[in-house]
């Protein structure tokens, strides 16, 4: 009970965490078709951003103000970089942000170094929420909830409530028209790739101290917000929210459970060692297979529903 | 298109091709340049294999690393083994590699290529994912960090070839990539080349004359694997080791990288870059630390400036040279590459003296740049960095405008003429 209240808790955290990285390459990709490589990137520049706002100013200014700087980084990436790649198609710009990612780890390294740098949680933040029977729910974990629901419902309200974000939702579905009536669709697009990637930002933010800051960080979430994104159905943010907590979920339980086919089959009286076949398959437990788990689960979404749990198209 | 018995401009191409291969080894003979070579032929291959799926086919993955490396797997356990593996000469151990890639290209690709464009690329994501996270699962195949070693010399000498010396080695890469760029042309001018071609450019329309585009995708892909293994076994050969890293994502970006700069619209192309590829990856990066650096910017400005890769830079001149009007460009030309040559200079100049700060400045703020020893502490290596770039720019800007009206004029004469000659 106690084992599973938490890990459910702890995988939730981590699945809200993927959510609000998704919830930007998903915005970025219903919006303008692109699939933007460089994500975990600026999710890294958020992260870094906010170690240097935070060693001057303090965290709380850096909560603001990083994901800021870097939504501003992202709409000139767009600006200068990638619309004018736009008449060429896709492939160009996903090609493009693919080389940005390379190039952004590049300069996070010449700027800030090799090593990982001590970007620590707040005191303020530091410390157990509440303990239940013996184990404590650590503050931050409940912080990070808290940020990255109260995200999700500001893009909510701002996509269904507000003037802007009914122009973003009609130049998603028709362009054209909406440029009929005066509005600045590249500019449009400019943004919603800023704020997109300040979303990113933001999770770098309160994501580097909850795990580590490190050049190498981009890469450790890279691929399974793609998987996020596919799985969940590509550019539905429902999608996103909902593969984000089963990823989130199914990691954090198959890292905490040490069984295997080969303990489960022999507590039911089989007997099997290491010369049986198939002995290397049979030892594996859940926990060394957790690695793969997203990428399988991609892969039989593929098979069985390819257009993801909440997409609508193929 | 006529009946032709003896095409010499073909056999010209290919001869030279052939010879180039065969006297490489006695022009750059300086030490390391044999193994550099022969990576150099193990990345062609890959390179082209590559190339069918993103050039030819419009499927731009990013887990071809996958095929070469289950089949540089399968190789070093049929090197290691004692049984039917032992019975198999290193000269055909290649076949043995492109059969397993192959294997796995009939396995994932049916999965793969169910989807064209940005999902086949997301897919393919996950792929190299999930395979290089198995491998680190399954320590007994993949041999754990370390890998999985092998010796290539056994057996009895073959007329004296025993692939000890690192000079028969590379022959051997050399026939395999004759050989290999033969078949993946001859494969081009197949129907099933062709009609890949049309998949990548309308698949709607393919579909409307009655091909399933899916099956010319897997068929392409399990082809474009079969060469892919091949390179993966070369590469064993070479370098008697195989690791968890020739299954990775990063080993799969790379093959796209230098493609790319090569040209993915050109047969050659492949070719081109896996020369630009080893020089920055393994010549530049014995020089400075910032090589990705410069490789990712070399690569981002290729595809915002010229999205077709070298290739067509050098065709394009070319094209210019052969209606005979290359002496009308070349002064505006010599111009706008000196502004950039000064320019890369003082770049370099910068980028390297901001790695000294941050990574090296333990070992004091000295460092020796051009071969002149440099203060990177001081503001004067600073000053001239920015009057070099400066006085780049004014060069630029005198002559990129001279530039531009004498190659727009030179190829709107070029295309009239051409229409003139087909009207």
């Amino acid at each position: 009970m106690e084992f599973t209240l938490f890990t459910l808790l702890n995988g939730v955290s981590y699945g809200l965490l993927l959510f609000m990285l998704s919830s930007g390459l998903t915005l970025i990709f219903s919006m303008m078709g692109v699939l933007n490589f460089a994500h975990a990137s600026f999710y890294m520049l958020g992260a870094y951003m906010a170690y240097t706002i935070s060693s001057v100013l303090g965290f709380w200014p850096a909560l603001v103000l990083a994901p800021v700087v870097v939504g501003l980084i992202g709409a000139l990436v767009e600006r200068y970089g990638l619309r004018p790649l736009h008449k060429y198609g896709h492939i160009p710009e996903l090609l493009f942000t693919f080389g940005l990612s390379y190039l952004i780890v590049e300069l996070v390294q010449l700027v800030w170094g090799r090593a990982a740098v001590a970007y620590p949680i707040p005191p303020s933040l530091d410390g157990p929420l509440f303990t239940l029977f013996s184990t404590s729910f650590p503050m931050y974990r409940g912080f990070m909830m808290l940020v990255a629901l109260s995200m999700l419902a500001a893009i909510y309200l701002v996509l269904t409530r507000t003037r802007v974000g009914l122009v973003i939702q009609a130049a998603l579905t028709h362009p054209d028209a909406v440029e009929a009536l005066g509005h600045n669709v590249p500019r449009i697009f400019m943004w919603v790739f800023g704020g997109g990637c300040a979303l990113a930002g933001l999770a770098g933010v309160i994501g580097g101290n909850a795990f580590v800051t490190e050049p190498s960080m981009a890469a450790t979430v890279g691929s399974i917000i793609f998987v996020v994104v596919v799985v969940g159905g590509m550019g539905s943010l429902a999608g996103a929210f909902i593969a984000s907590i089963l990823i989130g979920v199914l990691q954090t339980f198959a890292v905490a459970l040490d069984y295997s086919i080969m303990s489960v089959l022999n507590s039911m009286g089989a007997n099997i060692s290491e010369s049986t076949f198939g002995y290397d398959l049979l030892k594996l437990t859940i926990s060394q297979s957790a690695a793969i788990l997203p990428f399988l689960l991609l892969v039989l979404i593929l098979i069985f529903r390819p257009k993801g749990l909440m997409g609508t198209r193929e | 298109m006529t009946y032709s018995p003896l095409n010499l401009g073909r056999l010209l191409v290919w001869g030279g091709f052939a010879l180039i291969l065969l006297i490489a080894p006695l022009i750059f003979t300086k030490g390391a340049s044999l193994s550099i070579l022969s990576l150099i032929g193990t990345l062609m291959i890959f390179g082209l294999s590559y190339n069918m799926l993103l050039g030819q086919g419009g499927m731009l993955s990013f887990g071809h690393a996958v095929y070469s490396g289950l089949g540089a797997f399968f190789v070093v356990h049929t090197m290691n083994s004692t049984g039917i593996g032992a019975a198999i000469p290193i000269t055909l151990m290649p076949l043995v590699g492109g059969l397993a890639g192959m294997f796995f290209g009939v396995l994932f690709g049916y999965v793969t290529t169910k989807k064209a464009g940005t999902t086949f690329a997301m897919i393919t994501l996950g792929l190299v994912e999930l395979v290089f996270a198995s491998s680190l699962m399954f320590p007994g195949f993949f041999g754990g960090e370390g890998g999985v070693t092998t010796n290539r010399v056994r057996g009895d000498a073959f007329f004296g070839i025993t692939y000890g010396p690192q000079i028969q080695v590379y022959y051997l890469i050399a026939a395999w990539l004759f050989v290999s760029t033969i078949a993946m042309f001859a494969f081009t001018q197949t129907p099933l080349g062709r009609i890949v071609n049309a998949v990548r450019d309308n698949p709607e329309r393919v579909e409307f004359i009655g091909y399933n585009t899916q099956w010319v995708r897997y068929l392409t892909l399990i082809l474009s694997a079969f060469f892919a293994g091949i390179s993966g076994a070369l590469g064993t050969i070479n370098f008697e080791i195989v690791s968890a890293e020739n299954v990775s994502a990063i080993r799969s970006g790379a093959v796209l990288l230098f493609v790319f700069i090569g040209g993915i619209g050109f047969f050659f192309g492949p070719l081109l870059g896996a020369v630009v590829g080893v020089f920055f990856s393994v010549m530049l990066s014995d020089h400075t630390p910032a090589w990705q650096l410069y490789l990712g910017l070399f690569f981002i400005l290729l595809v915002r400036f010229a999205p077709a890769g070298l290739a067509s830079l050098i065709l394009m001149l070319v094209r210019v040279a052969s209606f005979g009007k290359f002496g009308r460009i070349w002064k505006p030309l010599t111009g706008v590459c000196v502004a950039a040559i000064v320019g890369l200079a003082g770049f370099v100049a910068a980028v390297e003296m901001l790695y000294h700060l941050t990574l090296n400045a333990a070992n004091g703020t000295v460092m020796s740049l051009f071969g002149q020893q440099v203060d990177t502490k001081a503001a004067m290596p600073w000053l001239m960095v920015l009057v070099v770039l400066m006085v780049s720019y004014g060069l630029y800007r005198l002559f990129k405008p001279v530039y531009y009206a004498a190659w727009s004029e030179v190829n709107a004469e070029i295309t009239a003429k051409l229409r003139g000659s087909m009207a």
